[in-house]
């Protein structure tokens, strides 16, 4: 057969050739069938590293009571008990270096999360003291009247 | 060949054949260790429990930079009215990152609507979140290889891998994976992987003040969640798509999917 016959075909095996020279330098070592199996676990492994390595911003109550002990041991023993203090207090990522101080939230949007009253007859909702935000001192700051570090109504 | 040769031949040959190649296979004890790893997430939400404060929601998105603003989110929290005539209406404004806190349901295009008190027979929240399936379909429709699960169950998004496509968002059943306004890749929830990885509790689990969120370990028979997927009614979300989901969940209703 003459020449130019085969020339095209040169071309695909010159074009193949390139593309599995990319493939070798662009396709990273970690990168094949891991544990998960080829359907569920083909991937470049150290991206399961890299999830690890993602940094956490909650540090929880733990990480608080190094410092505020005294605060946390307050809460403690109140109806608040439960709710940790970064949920009020902001993430402490960073804390107490860079921001030497958190924001915290004291806004009515904040308390009325909860304390909204609702009507949820199947659900733990209905167990809280809740109050119509749209009627309940509309103007004012919850935390003006309630402590939200010791919310029990007697001690007001 | 005599009859009593035909016949002991007959009797070798059947006997020989019953033994499945299979059979004679030698098992590989790190093949059976892959399949029944030590660790595997499993995650537990108790509806009774949840009170729709929403702050699963703003946790999680603080924690994995996720904008608050922008209408995505890793978990969301769902509100389930049924009321006396049967009639379901449910919504999820913001994906409850603000919590509940008005008796007005969204319903989007046809505006808000209040349910009566005395209409209501039953309602509740339902949080929901990745489903980390032992088959999930959202893995298998990748066609890069950007998604994966791990040997512990955490199904995860490579993030350099991650053409966004799209194909993994549709294939979700349960609607749970979204692009990433900033990383313009498929994003997911992932079980906190960098908090549990290390020790730590999910960030909606540990903002929760009620318990209805848990992780823990499905392999591990004195763990609390594990104990209570074993011995305790709990379902699941959409069964019937064969996904096997590891969220199980305590009180479902036949309403919520």
């Amino acid at each position: 057969m003459k020449k130019h016959v085969w020339r095209p075909l040169y071309v695909v095996l010159g074009l193949i050739g390139c593309i599995l020279v990319f493939r070798m330098f662009y396709i990273p070592d970690d990168f094949g069938t891991h544990d998960r199996g080829y359907t569920f676990g083909y991937h470049r492994l150290s991206n399961e590293q890299e999830w690890k390595e993602y940094p956490a911003k909650y540090k929880g109550t733990e990480y608080c009571k190094d410092c505020h002990s005294e605060k946390v041991e307050s809460v403690a023993g109140s109806q608040h008990a439960m709710i940790s203090c970064e949920n009020c207090h902001g993430a402490a990522f960073g804390h107490p270096e860079e921001p030497a101080k958190l924001t915290i939230d004291r806004s009515r949007d904040l308390c009325i999360r909860c304390h909204s009253a609702l009507y949820m007859p199947t659900s733990g909702r209905n167990d809280i003291p809740g109050i119509d935000p749209a009627q309940h001192n509309v103007d004012s700051e919850c935390s003006e009247c309630h402590n939200p570090h010791n919310p029990s109504l007697e001690d007001m | 060949m005599k009859r009593r040769d035909f016949m002991k031949n007959t009797a070798m040959f059947v006997a020989g054949a019953s033994v499945s190649l299979s059979a004679l296979e030698l098992i590989d004890p790190q093949e059976v260790l892959a399949a029944n790893p030590e660790l595997r997430w499993g995650f537990l939400v108790d509806t009774h429990k949840c009170v729709g404060c929403g702050l699963c929601v703003k946790a999680c998105k603080i924690e994995n930079d996720i904008p608050l603003e922008a209408n995505v989110t890793r978990t969301w929290v769902e509100r389930y009215v049924i009321k006396k005539d049967g009639e379901v209406v449910m919504d999820s404004p913001k994906g409850a990152l603000n919590g509940y806190t008005s008796k007005l349901l969204d319903q989007n295009k046809s505006g808000m609507r209040e349910v009566a008190d005395k209409d209501i027979a039953q309602a509740f929240f339902v949080p929901k979140l990745c489903n980390h399936c032992e088959t999930p379909v959202c893995v298998q429709v990748c066609p890069v290889g950007a998604t994966y699960q791990t040997a512990d169950g955490a199904v995860l998004v490579d993030r350099k891998w991650c053409i966004g496509c799209g194909y993994c968002i549709m294939g979700c059943p349960y609607g749970v994976r979204f692009f990433h306004p900033i990383e313009h890749v498929a994003d997911k929830c992932t079980f906190c992987y960098h908090r549990i990885s290390n020790g730590g509790n999910t960030a909606c689990a540990q903002a929760c003040p009620f318990g209805a969120r848990k992780i823990g370990n499905l392999r591990d028979p004195n763990d609390p969640v594990a104990k209570t997927v074993m011995g305790q009614r709990v379902g699941v979300l959409r069964d019937e798509y064969g996904t096997k989901p590891q969220v199980f969940y305590i009180g479902l209703n036949k309403e919520v999917h």
